[in-house]
């Protein structure tokens, strides 16, 4: 009997389909020309043409990490996959599972500096969880099986799978592998028995416990078993920016964010607890503060699906590596077994000291004539909470008063760049975001220094009419830099002073919508057109210069010294 | 405290494994003392063997993110038991008439072996742990080395230990423990 022979690109659309992709983001080029014909010729898998290879793949990331599934970008070899490189340390970093897909000079001519040739798997070496050069077309379909379990499994990363351009136009029979055989990886998911019993014990003893949510419970999807073993122990929950949304904000045991501009009272919480409950954080040094002063006192129990995150920054006294929602599942098993009370008056104390806290907020700031970027923030999301839209956000200022004030009572709502801190970010990541359709619409909130590092993407929201509100907080700075040179570098305002275009015609040119907003009263009506508009929208909010984010921890400074104003030294 | 660390890692044996070790130690701003690498008897694995300074902390991070490649299958640290290390030295040296009595007798004492001899320059060779060769070294420069080849290390653990795969796992989990 005969088998049926496809192309190299063939198998791999048809192998993407048994990975269930529905949709993929890219650009094509030179050496994908087959698989763009292969794309060209089918109707089940949807293409998103960006304007530039960096936005490809973090709309692949945004989509990623709203729908929970993976990723998927396309792009042409050389300058294409060079492009693509911020976008891949993004994904990364924040443990985003991803596939990119790069096209490659013909086999016979890598190493000889052929039109378009880069080595992109030694480039990209450092920068993804693993990575592929296909040299023949009888192991790709084996390869993106490997892929897409590498990318989704363990802590979550992209993966690359660089694939020549014969390859593509090579011939072999399509049989999508069952199983994966990778004798070097094997992620740990059940926590150690033992661990966990250790644990608990600690929690009940705990006078003063805190438990610091990170991003791995929403990796894990783990946010009702955080919940019901924080309600349940009587713990009060800190979460990170990556662990936003992991613990409902409207409960009274929220504490909010921590760390460099975390709140006041989740800083203090955690740097007077007893015992730290760390799940799915990397303890990055934005989260500690100085690393010699953090949770000197303290006993920590942390998880992590990553060995290499544990006792790495802040030593674990109870380390338990699996994946959370395993772990946190055993816990309310045997928490269930337990005949164990909770000492309610204990808590009550510790309770009572953290409330007080809670006062402590930073002091408004005296602006100019001109919009407060928080009146702004606070308008919007006032107005916009009962939709419950996406939100994505830049870099910057905008970013960490974004994350203090809107609440989010679900995970997979708030999508942000953690740990790389990319500007341009937000906007290509509300376009993956809109490709999910899991909210009418999404909202970018922007700075006017990140929005003009993808600004090329307007284009692609018009031509697919995605949704996305870019709410520009205008200050003509590069406002984080410029609050540290204002604080630390003599306000010596060393090119961060930076000019715009006019964002109102820049949209319509694009056939965009564009509003500029200069008065308070202008915030609301202007949200209402952007929300009514069928397509991308810009509301340029002219804000007050010299606005700064607080509360505000310096850096290298113990999270518990929290400046609250200006005014304070 | 820093001391040298011998890391045995068993790969396998593909296209760029050696480069992402690598990658790893200069990424992670880690130090490589010396590196041999060959395939194992089953040519699919081999088995990398790295000489690293480092202390505590650092090797534990350094042989988790080892782990944490891909292509990497097991990683043990031999210089937590007791393990046989091997290395080679090659040398070329300079020896005149007067010398040559002498330096035929620390070659003798020190168990190395003469490989090549021409004219006055003498090729030797030297194996044994790492202390040895550098003695051996330090004995004859006073002669005159004009050329000194060394290998990387190779190292097996003592005994009935065997550093085999299931076992390093749960090693692992031991040291994150």
């Amino acid at each position: 009997m005969n088998k049926v022979m496809y192309s190299g690109a063939e198998i791999l659309l048809k192998s993407l389909l048994k990975e269930g992709v529905e949709e993929v983001f890219g650009y094509p080029g030179g050496v994908v020309l087959p698989l763009y014909d292969a794309l060209y010729m089918q109707n089940d898998i949807k293409h998103y043409l960006v304007r530039h290879e960096q936005a490809a793949v973090h709309a692949a990331e945004g989509y990623a990490r709203v729908s929970g599934k993976v990723g998927v970008a396309i792009v042409t070899s050389g300058p294409g996959a060079c492009n693509t490189i911020t976008g891949l340390a993004n994904a990364y970093y924040d443990g985003t599972p991803l596939i990119l897909i790069t096209g490659q000079v013909n086999s016979k001519l890598i190493g000889g500096d052929a039109f378009q040739e880069a080595d992109i798997v030694g480039i990209t070496r450092s920068c993804c969880k693993h990575n592929y050069l296909v040299k023949d077309v009888k192991d790709l379909a084996r390869v993106v099986k490997e892929a897409f379990y590498i990318a989704s499994t363990g802590k979550k990363g992209p993966v690359v799978i660089d694939i020549p351009v014969d390859v593509f136009n090579g011939k072999y029979t399509f049989d999508y592998p069952k199983n994966v055989e990778l004798v070097g990886y094997n992620p740990t998911y059940k926590g150690h028995h033992l661990q966990i019993q250790k644990a608990l014990n600690v929690l009940f003893e705990a006078k003063r416990p805190v438990i610091i949510s990170g991003g791995g419970v929403v990796a894990s999807d783990a946010h009702r078993e955080l919940k019901e073993l924080a309600v349940k122990l009587h713990i009060p929950v800190v979460h990170t920016l990556m662990g936003a949304g992991t613990y409902p904000d409207n409960l009274e045991t929220s504490l909010g964010m921590m760390g460099m501009h975390g709140n006041y009272c989740a800083n203090l919480t955690v740097s007077n607890a007893d015992v730290i409950f760390a799940i799915g954080t990397r303890f990055s040094d934005r989260i500690t503060g100085c690393l010699k002063k953090f949770a000197r006192d303290a006993q920590v129990i942390h998880i992590d699906i990553d060995p290499c995150s544990i006792s790495k920054n802040v030593k674990a006294t109870i380390p338990i590596v699996g994946d959370v929602k395993n772990i946190l599942q055993t816990m309310l098993h045997e928490l269930s077994k337990s005949r164990h009370k909770i000492d309610t008056e204990l808590k009550d104390k510790w309770f009572k000291d953290i409330f007080e806290w809670k006062n402590k907020v930073a002091i408004p700031q005296k602006t100019s004539e001109k919009l407060s970027a928080l009146t702004v923030l606070n308008a919007i999301y006032d107005y916009t909470k009962k939709d419950e839209p996406i939100v994505t956000t830049e870099v910057g200022q905008h970013q960490m008063w974004t994350a203090q004030n809107f609440k989010f009572n679900q995970p997979r709502k708030f999508i942000t760049s953690g740990g790389l801190g990319t500007m341009g970010f937000g906007f290509p990541a509300a376009m993956g975001a809109c490709v999910a359709k899991k909210s009418k619409y999404i909202i970018n909130i922007a700075g006017d220094g990140s929005i003009q590092m993808n600004i090329q993407e307007l284009m692609s929201c018009v031509d697919y009419k995605f949704k996305v509100i870019n709410c520009i907080i205008n200050n003509g700075y590069l406002g984080m830099v410029r609050q540290w040179q204002e604080k630390i570098y003599n306000k010596h305002y060393s090119q961060t002073k930076i000019s715009s275009p006019d964002f109102v015609k820049l949209a319509e040119s694009y056939g965009a919508l564009g509003i500029r907003v200069e008065k308070e009263e202008e915030i609301i009506p202007a949200l209402k057109r952007a929300i009514e508009f069928e397509g991308p929208s810009m509301i340029d909010f002219v804000c007050e210069n010299f606005e700064m984010v607080y509360p505000w921890v310096l850096a290298g400074e113990p999270i518990d010294k929290v400046l609250l104003s200006r005014e304070e030294c | 405290m820093t001391i040298n660390h011998t890391v045995s890692v068993l790969v396998s044996n593909e296209v760029g494994v050696l480069s992402r070790i690598v990658d790893l130690f200069s990424g992670r701003g880690y130090n490589i003392e010396s590196l041999t690498v060959a395939p194992t008897l089953d040519s699919i694995y081999s088995r990398v063997t790295i000489v690293t300074p480092a202390d505590e902390d650092v090797i534990e991070q350094i042989c988790k993110q080892l782990n944490r490649l891909i292509p990497v299958i097991k990683v043990a640290n031999l210089s937590i038991g007791e393990a046989i290390e091997y290395e080679i030295g090659l040398i070329k040296v300079y020896v005149s008439d007067e010398n040559r009595a002498e330096f035929l007798n620390i070659v003798s004492q020190a168990n190395a072996t003469i490989m090549d001899v021409n004219e006055k320059v003498y090729t030797v060779k030297i194996d044994g742990d790492e202390k040895k060769v550098q003695t051996f070294a330090e004995l004859i420069r006073p002669f005159g080395i004009k050329e000194f080849v060394r290998s990387g290390k190779v190292a097996i653990t003592k005994g009935n230990q065997f550093s085999n795969f299931k076992k390093q796992r749960e090693e692992s989990l031991k040291a994150v423990l």
